[in-house]
């Protein structure tokens, strides 16, 4: 579980983020959703450690992340798997040595047992016998999966996921969704993704955090955002007919 | 304010590349890579460039120490002194700046704006220790290199000497051993170990902390090259000022 107690942070005398509360509890898929602007990026990378918070308290399971020194903050981010926008695989590995990456750094393991480890993982992002490719060679979706890979073969307690289905087309991206909430509740994973894809938050979101200029505005699962009626998030939500319609459509029911 | 401001941050990446070191099994494979990268593939230029440039040297020295007040060994003693102490530590690391120093950087920026680095540090690795030190590590056989441009430079300006017809194969051989002081390698090599230091590092700082785009990884690439052939450059004075003045 990861709770954030009234978490800010500021650039250059400008706040972002002006007092996040929430938490995201083991085995759940946990969306963070709001405008462009609104903190998001600033918020996970405060969560994956890459931006030092200025207040307030980020809790991984009891130990609190500005409470450590650099060397136990490394070891907790060994138990953090992590899919980035862009992927983020190293261009110069194949995808079984992206995958076999963190194994490499983190466990004392055989050559054999290592492959036998990507091999299993790899099959579960349904990506076999695409071991020797590069990544340049593999499809936006195909790329994702692999991230995904790399980020769950050390088994970690924490995934997060930055947009992870930025930039591929509704088939793949349900895909996508999909494969991250099984693989959260098969591993137990406390998982976090930021998105603005309302299809994600409909399909996959057993608990969504609205941010709002820096501020938790509102928080709930994907039935209660059905019946909000926090104008913040209807706007945004459903900005669009279709999602009216929708909206409309379940609260007759 | 900014110059101070990043020689700090300079000496801070320094501090952080010995923190938390990589695990050894990998560690191993990234200097290997490095020396392959930076030191193996760099072979071919150097050896080229020396040649020849070694020729150059010696043609010239030929060519304006005509008459009989010079004696003949002169072009032999002169192109020994300029290759050790000055071509091949100097001139060949700013050769390297540009050849390695901007593989450097744009390896490592390149790694910086496709997050790949941000992927290094939330698995809880030191990424600066993976990235940097290895690359110090495979240029601790710089100086190997610097053997090598030594040897092909004094080689071309005797083939150019005596091929040239500017003076007699034994008369250059006599000035290679005229006068010769020990101690002048002693200081090439120490030359060559510091600038190996700066040719690792100085452009491995400007790729880390590359910010924006792809232009920004070619900007940062030339940003670089100056800074690290400005490096030498002073480096080289201070060094020489200590050791010979």
């Amino acid at each position: 579980m990861i709770r954030v107690e009234n978490l800010e942070k500021s650039f250059h005398n400008k706040k972002i983020l002006k007092g996040i509360s929430c938490s995201f509890k083991k085995g759940e898929t946990s969306l963070i959703i709001g405008q462009t602007g609104a903190g998001k990026t600033v918020f996970l990378k405060c969560l994956l450690g890459l931006h030092d918070y200025d207040n307030g308290k980020i809790i991984f399971d009891n130990i609190e992340l500005n409470k450590i020194d650099d060397y136990d903050k490394m070891n907790l981010k060994s138990n953090i798997g992590t899919v980035f926008q862009g992927s983020a695989l190293f261009d110069s590995m194949t995808i079984e040595e992206n995958v076999m990456f963190p194994l490499k750094m983190f466990q004392d393991m055989k050559m054999e047992e290592m492959k036998t480890r990507v091999n299993e993982v790899l099959k579960r992002v349904e990506l076999e016998n695409s071991n020797n490719k590069m990544p340049s060679e593999a499809s936006g979706g195909m790329q994702k999966r692999v991230a995904i890979a790399r980020a769950i073969v050390n088994q970690p307690k924490y995934l997060f996921c930055d947009e992870p289905n930025s930039g591929l087309d509704p088939k793949t991206a349900i895909v996508i969704d999909n494969l991250i909430k099984d693989i959260t509740e098969e591993y137990k994973i406390t998982t976090v993704i930021n998105s603005h894809d309302m299809n994600s938050v409909m399909e996959i979101g057993q608990k969504i955090v609205f941010l709002k200029n820096g501020v938790t505005e509102w928080q709930g699962d994907k039935n209660e955002i059905f019946r909000t009626e926090n104008k913040a998030v209807t706007e945004f939500v459903y900005s669009s007919n279709l999602y009216k319609k929708i909206r409309k459509m379940y609260l007759k029911k | 304010m900014n110059f101070f401001y990043n020689i700090g941050k300079y000496f801070i990446m320094l501090q952080k590349m010995f923190q938390k070191p990589t695990k050894w099994r990998v560690m191993k494979q990234l200097i290997l890579k490095d020396t392959e990268d930076t030191v193996v593939n760099s072979l071919g230029i150097i050896s080229f460039v020396s040649f020849f440039i070694g020729g150059v040297i010696t043609i010239q020295l030929a060519l304006s120490t005509t008459g009989s007040f010079y004696p003949k060994y002169l072009v032999g003693f002169a192109t020994r002194e300029t290759i050790i102490l000055e071509f091949a530590p100097t001139i060949i690391s700013i050769i390297m700046a540009g050849k390695v120093g901007s593989f450097i950087t744009s390896s490592i920026g390149s790694m910086r704006v496709t997050e790949q680095i941000d992927a290094l540090e939330v698995m809880g690795i030191n990424s600066i220790n993976y990235l940097v030190f290895p690359k110090v590590i495979a240029l601790l056989l710089y100086p190997f290199l610097i053997s090598i441009a030594m040897f092909l430079g004094i080689l071309g300006g005797m083939a150019a000497c005596v091929y040239g017809g500017y003076s007699t194969m034994s008369d250059f051989i006599l000035g290679i051993q005229t006068d010769f002081i020990p101690f002048h390698m002693t200081y090439a090599f120490i030359k060559t170990f510091v600038f190996a230091f700066i040719l690792a590092t100085v452009p491995a700082f400007h790729g880390y902390y590359l910010k924006g785009g792809a232009l920004e990884v070619g900007k940062a690439s030339t940003l670089s090259f100056i800074w690290t052939c400005v490096t030498i450059i002073v480096f080289n004075f201070l060094i020489t000022q200590m050791l010979l003045g």
